[in-house]
């Protein structure tokens, strides 16, 4: 971490960048949150561990408006959505500086509860110089150990890879941590009869509050006014009538980010009902690669995009699924 | 909110029989905006419009709603007297209450109900409509024909002879196509080149028209009266200008094992070569695959013979960009391939042909100079049996379902022609039913059967099967004997099933001209606009529109013209005002409208934009509303709902689906 806030340091000393974008310690010890620092004297604040699992790239939108650079710490995953807002013209790859961080797998808080451990105090293990095999939890029942690996988030077991699709310079070590089949729950999904598969998404979605988490953190919503927000469109505003009816929001949501989703897996991180948002959109990733070929949305910010895009050869829609 | 009238049409009985006009009017006058309801036997009448002309003077209507039959049939006669009366006329909705409704339904109760929704649905899109201004066009006074055919050619023709320029784009070394390899044409019996070529010969004499051969079409932007096309015009590997087309090259090539695709593959030709003697422009092409000097670097044979020097292996493929007020498809047909039909040995037997085959076999330049042969082993033939509908009114999935119609007669030509060249040769024809409807054309027929001799059993074949003789073994059905035949033979010839020419799909595409399940593009109207496309400013000639013979070929060629014609002679064309709008303070300038705009139409600024007192510099959408044609497909793309559909907006479609679900 260190090496971080001291690259941090020289970059804002040198002019180079008018800012950073990074983490700052939360109220607990597992909930870093993102923060801008302006000055080498604000760094004092600065962390990043396992936790900091928040991605970055949406709000370079909002820094690409601002005067000069900004130094922006983006994991491997993280950097496909900002080349996607790059592909959309969302951001300004001129007011970034990229620092490319190494990431061993960020860990999931709730995965944590779930293995009984309650009480946290104090975690360690999580930073970015640990061996991180296991956590070491401070509890005040006592103190607990958890592996890291049963530890991490959904998306980390499923890992896109250890490559930056986008960079300046890289700092810190990548690690393997896929031991997940990526499209094993969407297949165990399709798999269901239409009154299962029904029944699943009501039980899910009848969860959700309402409460825009999904919607707010997701790079691909990045809309200037959501049509859920605008006055323009019937949706905004209107009561619900029973409690699955937000169902309309994630699957419209779902089809808007359709084609763009980088599966950055921030929407099922943010839930605070724990639905498995991601597996919409996943759905719809695996859709588009039997149909269209293997395309991973902001991988290379020059490819023509499945959806918006077509080709003589391209499948009819009235071909059968091969 | 709008103050509505709607008139609802008995269309004389066929809407009044099924649907309960009465009711209907008097449901929807309950409805919010309306003011004015009532009913009239013929709404598109004089009459009928007077009624709308004299309710929106009397009650002061801001919006008519019509229910009537397709909007496609009167909505601009509504939208006329709508105009007549002062009102914008883009403030008139039909409900479509005869084809959606009335004929496809036979309870009145049911149908009644339905209209009743049908209007409250243009009811509820009217209160929503705002007056919209067509703008105007401008239109090239230049057509483009799609294929050198003799469907092309003769469009071409008659759109020269009206005083515009005509360009031609012609994918093979020479214009010509499919007639330039028949042999004669039924129900004549006149050689098939000797009435095509003077017709290419004064095509490429014609001042007004430019040929481009061994071209094809590579993009299409624009849309009706102002089309850009960019011709790819492929590398010949010989300079047209020098060429004085003497042929020495074509006989020093040592390249000599190609298939010909003029004569069908039977026999070769050089790699460089002029597909037929007769063709036109008689300059001759290098097929890069088989030409030794593009394969190994070395040979060069034909520009050290070319006098003219005007070999030129460094040529490349040029693009020629173009604008165009019309475009007339005119890309012919094919025979299908013949991998479904095992039994009829295509594949297995070099005697078992197709139709087309014979024709090149017949004719003196063709792979036997004209005689008769067996293509195994050059014997004369004896026993000649041809079938019927191969591949053609086929009820599986193996060929096409359609009539291919010509092969009745070309049959009965062949069949004729063979009887009276070689009367010893025994003639049988299988088939399942000769049609022959066509001036003159059950004469000729008759004439093969009680003159020529020629032995027609009404049945199919079963199988063929090669013996060890060398001949075939032929099994079929004589159904009206009711017996089974067996029946040795030395040549076997297949009525093979027509298809669209594949590359129809690509240019289909291109042109966003709508094709059907069999690849043959569709008319605006099948009775009443046949040689139109849906899609304006794009006329069908020929075969690549449905199956026809030359005669009628050449009919509707001069029709596509007098279409394209038609089109031409306008100085300026109305454009529709229902067009894409992007609003500037919702767009996130993601370019994805841009992406899917099939017309080019949306392009980005950046501009500064004042959302509510934020004054900052995005990038938006603009769109030409002169490019747009209204398909919507940026607006179902934007993920913001900032571009919509001028007269169709979200709104508008959201509350017609409101008001059909309430």
């Amino acid at each position: 971490m260190q090496e971080l806030v001291n690259r941090a340091k020289e970059l804002l000393a040198n002019g180079t960048v008018q800012r950073v974008l990074g983490w700052k310690a939360g109220d607990m010890a597992y909930n870093p949150e993102p923060s801008y620092f302006e000055t080498e004297a604000d760094l004092s604040d600065f962390v990043y561990d396992a936790f900091c699992g928040a991605n970055l790239s949406k709000y370079m939108i909002e820094a690409s408006k601002k005067e000069g650079k900004t130094l922006v710490f983006l994991k491997p995953c993280d950097s496909y959505s900002f080349n996607q807002l790059l592909k959309e013209h969302r951001v300004d790859r001129e007011k970034a500086y990229i620092i490319g961080v190494g990431c061993k797998g960020k860990l999931d808080i709730e995965t944590i509860r779930k293995q009984g451990v309650k009480g946290i105090e104090e975690i360690s293990g999580a930073s970015m110089d640990d061996a991180c095999d296991t956590l070491k939890i401070k509890t005040i029942y006592g103190d607990k150990e958890v592996s890291y690996q049963s530890a991490m988030l959904e998306r980390c077991h499923v890992c896109k890879g250890k490559d930056h699709v986008v960079y300046d310079e890289v700092i810190g070590e990548s690690r393997d941590t896929v031991d997940g089949e990526r499209f094993s729950e969407v297949q165990r999904i399709e798999s269901m009869t239409p009154e299962e598969k029904f029944l699943f998404f009501q039980k899910e979605l009848s969860k959700c509050i309402r409460c825009n988490a999904c919607r707010n953190v997701c790079p691909a919503c990045s809309c200037r006014k959501c049509v859920f927000d605008s006055n323009k469109f019937d949706s905004a505003q209107k009561a619900n009538v029973d409690s699955f009816e937000e169902k309309m929001f994630h699957i419209i949501r779902a089809f808007h980010v359709a084609g763009r989703c980088t599966d950055c897996g921030e929407c099922s991180r943010v839930c605070p009902q724990g639905i498995p948002l991601h597996l919409f959109n996943r759905k719809f990733i695996k859709d588009i690669n039997e149909f269209y070929g293997d395309y991973t949305a902001g991988e290379d910010i020059d490819a023509e995009a499945p959806l918006t895009h077509f080709e003589f050869t391209d499948r009819e829609p009235n071909e059968e699924r091969g | 909110m709008q103050r509505i009238g709607v008139f609802v049409c008995h269309c004389g009985s066929n809407i009044a029989a099924t649907v309960d006009v009465k009711k209907v009017v008097e449901v929807v006058s309950k409805e919010p905006g309306v003011c004015h309801a009532e009913d009239y036997p013929y709404m598109c009448s004089e009459a009928g419009q007077m009624k709308i002309l004299e309710a929106v003077k009397e009650k002061n209507l801001s919006g008519v709603v019509v229910c009537s039959c397709s909007p496609r049939m009167h909505e601009a006669t509504f939208r006329k007297a709508a105009e007549r009366a002062g009102l914008n006329p883009y403030m008139v909705e039909i409900a479509n209450i005869r084809e959606h409704c009335s004929w496809i339904h036979k309870d009145m109760e049911e149908a009644t109900e339905k209209a009743v929704i049908l209007a409250r649905a243009a009811i509820a899109k009217v209160n929503l409509n705002t007056p919209l201004k067509a703008g105007e066009s401008r239109v090239t006074k230049r057509a483009l024909v799609i294929g050198g055919g003799i469907a092309g050619i003769q469009t071409a023709l008659d759109i020269a002879d009206a005083g515009y320029e005509v360009d031609i784009v012609e994918k093979t070394p020479s214009i010509g196509g499919r007639m330039s390899q028949l042999d004669k044409t039924f129900p004549t019996l006149d050689c098939s080149a000797c009435i095509l070529t003077p017709k290419m010969v004064e095509a490429a004499a014609h001042e007004k028209i430019n040929i481009y051969t061994y071209s094809e079409v590579d993009k299409v932007t624009g849309f009706v009266g102002d089309f850009t096309v960019d011709i790819r015009k492929k590398a010949r590997s010989v300079n047209s200008d020098k060429c004085t087309g003497c042929g020495v090259c074509q006989e020093k090539c040592p390249s000599k094992k190609s298939l010909n695709e003029f004569n069908r593959g039977l026999n070769t030709r050089s790699a460089i070569y002029t597909p037929f003697a007769q063709a036109i422009p008689n300059v001759p092409v290098i097929d890069r695959d088989a030409c030794i000097k593009f394969k190994t670097g070395k040979c060069g044979v034909c520009e050290k013979v070319c006098q003219a020097g005007a070999i030129d292996y460094n040529q490349q493929d040029e693009i020629i960009t173009e604008k165009y007020g019309a475009i007339v498809v005119a890309t012919g047909f094919d025979t299908i391939k013949l991998d479904n039909y095992d039994e009829y040995a295509y594949n297995q037997s070099k005697d078992v042909i197709t139709s087309l085959e014979l024709e090149r076999i017949m004719n003196a330049a063709g792979p036997t100079k004209g005689h008769l042969e067996r293509l195994s082993d050059g014997k004369a033939p004896k026993e000649m049996v041809f079938i019927q509908c191969v591949g053609s009114r086929c009820s599986d999935t193996r060929g096409k379902s359609y009539c291919s119609k010509i092969c009745c007669m070309y049959t009965a030509k062949h069949a004729m022609l063979i009887r009276d060249k070689y009367p010893d040769v025994n003639v049988t024809v299988f088939y399942i039913d000769v049609r022959t409807p066509g001036k003159n054309f059950d004469e000729f027929y008759r004439r093969a059967v009680e003159e020529y001799g020629v032995n027609y059993v009404k049945g199919q074949v079963g199988k063929v099967a090669p013996l060890p003789n060398g001949k075939l073994l032929v099994q079929g059905s004589d159904l009206l004997d009711n017996k089974q035949i067996l029946k040795e033979a030395d040549m076997v010839v297949l009525a093979t099933a027509i298809e669209p020419e594949a590359s129809v799909r690509k240019i289909a595409t291109m042109l966003t001209a709508s094709i059907d399940t069999n690849n043959f593009l569709t008319e605006a109207h099948p009775k009443l606009r046949p040689v139109e496309s849906p899609t304006a400013g794009v006329f069908l000639s020929g075969v690549c529109q449905g199956p026809k013979d030359i005669p009628e070929t050449v009919a509707q060629a001069g029709a596509a013209a007098v279409k394209a014609i038609g089109l031409l002679a306008k100085d300026k064309l109305t454009t529709n005002p229902c067009t894409a709008k992007p609003d500037e303070l919702l767009c996130n300038g993601c370019s994805q409208c841009a992406n899917v705009c099939p017309y080019g139409a949306i392009t980005y600024e950046n501009k500064e934009v004042n959302d509510h007192g934020i004054r900052e510099t995005r990038r938006v959408a603009q769109v030409n509303s002169a490019l747009c044609q209204g398909c919507g497909a940026c607006t179902v793309t934007c993920p913001s709902g900032a571009m919509d559909l001028q007269g169709f907006s979200n709104r508008q479609i959201i509350a017609e689906v409101d008001a059909i679900c309430r």
